[in-house]
C-alpha cells in the first residue's frame, strides 16, 4: 500500500471521502485513512450511471475481507460515470486511492454544496 | 478505540512492533492483520506457515480421581476415549441442549486434564464447571494467566517448531511437554486453520522469546482476520457466530462430537435432535455470482447467515448458514438477502477448501 497522502487539489468530507471538481461533474473516492482503516478491498459493487446521489448520504458500499463499509457521497447530482474497472481490480482503492481507485463522476445539481467540504489541511487536521 | 479495561496478552509488544493492526476482541486487544494484511497472511498458512497469537483464550485445568467422570458429566463428547497425552473437542451444553461452548480437552494425565475455552466465555465456563462440582472429588482451577498460546499453522509450521524443540513433537491430536528454545511447554497437534501444525502453551514470560524465533524462521505473524477466514474455509464453527445457546450440536452439524450415552447435561435434547431432527441445519454455501455474505444476511424463504466473507483461496463469497432442514442438501440453490440485494448461492460440501495436496481434511 501507498504511504499517507492527501493531494491538495481535493476536498474532503469527514466521512473519509474526496471531490475533485471540474466544470460541474466531480470525481468521487474514498481516502488514504479510509481505505488504511478498512484493509484489503475485496469487493466494490459498482453504481448504475444515472442514479441519484445526495451529499451526505451512501451511495455505494465497499468490503474488505473482514467488513462491508458505507461509502458517502460529499455532494449531490446524478452519477454519469462509474470506474467500471473496480469490478475486478478493487485493490485499486488501496493502492491508488486517488488516481485508478476513483469510484464515480458525479454531475453536480448544487455547485454550492462544495463550501461545507474540507480543504486539505483541514481534513488532515480532523485526523489527529 | 483503545478501551483501558481491554486486556493485553504477553505478546502485546511484539504485536505493536511487527506493525499489527489492534481490535477489542473478547474483553481483550488483539491483533486483526500485521502490515502486509490478511490476504498475505492467509496465503502463508495455507502455504507455508503462519504463527497466531491466542492467548485471549482461556485455560482450565481439572483435576482429581472423578476428574473423568466429572467431565463425562458436562461435556459432550465421550471423555473416557481420551488416552493419556490425547486431544477431544466437545461441546459444554446446558440442560436444553443449547452450546454454551466449544472446547478442545487434553488429558496430561490418568486424573489431569487441560481444556481450552473461547475468551468470551471463559469466566462463564469456569463458574459452571464449579457449579457442577457437588459429589465429584474433582478441583476446578483457572490457569488463564499462567499460559500465552501460540498456533503455528501451515504445512511447514511443524519444521519450524521442530527445529527449536528437544524432541519429536506429538503428532496430531495429542499432546506433550516439550522443550522449546530451552523453555518448557506443552505441544498440542491442533489447530483451527485447516493446515497441519502445533499450539504451543508456555508461560506468559517466555512466550516473545519464542514468538520472535519462530519469525526469524519464517513464520509470518496472523492475526485474528485471518484466523476466521482460515477457519471458515474449512468450516470449523466460531462460537457467537455459528454456536449459541439458541442453538443444539445436532442443528449445527456436530453430532460427530456428542456421545448421549454417557448421560452428559444436555444429552436428552441431543438424542432427540438426533432420532427427531431439526427445523433448521447449518450448511456451507458459497456464492455463484459477485457478493460477500455476512453474518445475520437474511436466507431468502428462512434461515440466516452466520458466517461470511470473501474467500482468500477460492475468491468467491463463502460462508455458513442455518437454512431449513429442506433446504440444507448439497448442491441446493440458495438466495441470499445482501443488504437488500438477492445474491445467488449453493449448498456446498465441507469444508468449502480443501487442501490440493491432501485427500481428506479436518
Amino acid at each position: 500500500m501507498a504511504d499517507a497522502s492527501y493531494p491538495e487539489d481535493r476536498l474532503y468530507h469527514p466521512e473519509h471521502d474526496w471531490a475533485l471538481i471540474d466544470d460541474g461533474v466531480a470525481t468521487f473516492g474514498i481516502t488514504w485513512f479510509a481505505q488504511d482503516a478498512l484493509g484489503e478491498v475485496v469487493f466494490f459493487d459498482v453504481p448504475e450511471v444515472g442514479t441519484s446521489v445526495t451529499a451526505n448520504e451512501l451511495y455505494a458500499e465497499v468490503e474488505s475481507v473482514k467488513a462491508v463499509s458505507d461509502v458517502i457521497a460529499p455532494l449531490s447530482g446524478e452519477i454519469v460515470e462509474v470506474n467500471t474497472a473496480l469490478t475486478d481490480g478493487p485493490e485499486a482503492i488501496n493502492e491508488d486511492p486517488y488516481g485508478a481507485g476513483w469510484m464515480v463522476k458525479v454531475k453536480l445539481s448544487d455547485p454550492s454544496e462544495a463550501d461545507a467540504l474540507l480543504d486539505r489541511d483541514a481534513y488532515v487536521g480532523s485526523l489527529s | 478505540m483503545t478501551t483501558p479495561t481491554l486486556k493485553r496478552t504477553a505478546l502485546f509488544g511484539s504485536h505493536v512492533q511487527a506493525g499489527a493492526k489492534l481490535v477489542p476482541f473478547g474483553g481483550w486487544e488483539m491483533p486483526v492483520q500485521y502490515s502486509d494484511g490478511v490476504r498475505a497472511e492467509h496465503l502463508a498458512v495455507r502455504n507455508a506457515a503462519g504463527v497466531f497469537d491466542v492467548s485471549h483464550m482461556g485455560e482450565i485445568e481439572i483435576s482429581g480421581p472423578d476428574a473423568e467422570a466429572f467431565l463425562q458429566h458436562l461435556y459432550s463428547n465421550d471423555v473416557s476415549k481420551i488416552g493419556i497425552g490425547g486431544a477431544q473437542y466437545a461441546l459444554l451444553c446446558n440442560d436444553d441442549g443449547g452450546v454454551l461452548d466449544d472446547l478442545f480437552t487434553y488429558r496430561l494425565d490418568t486424573e489431569h486434564y487441560l481444556t481450552v475455552t473461547n475468551a468470551a466465555n471463559h469466566e462463564a465456563d469456569v463458574a459452571w464447571l464449579r457449579a457442577h462440582t457437588d459429589g465429584f472429588d474433582v478441583e476446578v482451577a483457572d490457569v488463564h494467566d499462567r499460559y500465552a498460546m501460540l498456533a503455528v499453522q501451515g504445512p511447514v509450521a511443524r519444521e519450524i517448531v521442530q527445529a527449536v524443540a528437544d524432541s519429536p513433537l506429538p503428532g496430531r491430536m495429542r499432546a506433550a511437554r516439550r522443550i522449546v528454545l530451552g523453555r518448557e511447554t506443552l505441544v498440542c497437534g491442533t489447530g483451527y486453520t485447516g493446515e497441519d501444525g502445533v499450539e504451543i502453551l508456555v508461560d506468559p514470560g517466555d512466550a516473545s522469546a519464542i514468538w520472535d524465533e519462530l519469525l526469524r524462521r519464517g513464520a509470518v505473524p496472523c492475526g485474528l482476520a485471518a484466523r476466521d477466514t482460515l477457519r471458515l474455509e474449512v468450516c470449523f464453527h466460531l462460537y457467537g457466530n455459528d454456536l449459541s445457546t439458541d442453538r443444539n450440536p445436532i442443528e449445527a452439524g456436530l453430532g460427530w462430537a456428542c456421545s448421549e450415552d454417557t448421560g452428559f447435561i444436555g444429552a436428552d435434547v441431543v438424542r432427540a435432535a438426533r432420532e427427531g431432527g431439526t427445523a433448521e441445519r447449518l450448511v456451507a454455501f458459497r456464492l455463484t455470482g459477485p457478493g460477500i455474505a455476512r453474518q445475520g444476511n437474511p436466507v431468502v424463504g428462512g434461515g440466516v447467515v452466520t458466517s461470511g466473507t470473501l474467500s482468500p483461496s477460492l475468491e468467491v463469497g463463502i460462508g455458513m448458514a442455518y437454512v431449513p432442514s429442506a433446504v440444507a442438501s448439497v448442491d441446493t440453490p440458495l438466495e441470499i438477502d445482501v443488504r437488500g440485494k438477492i445474491r445467488p448461492a449453493v449448498v456446498a460440501s465441507k469444508p468449502l477448501y480443501r487442501h490440493p495436496s491432501k485427500e481428506t481434511d479436518g
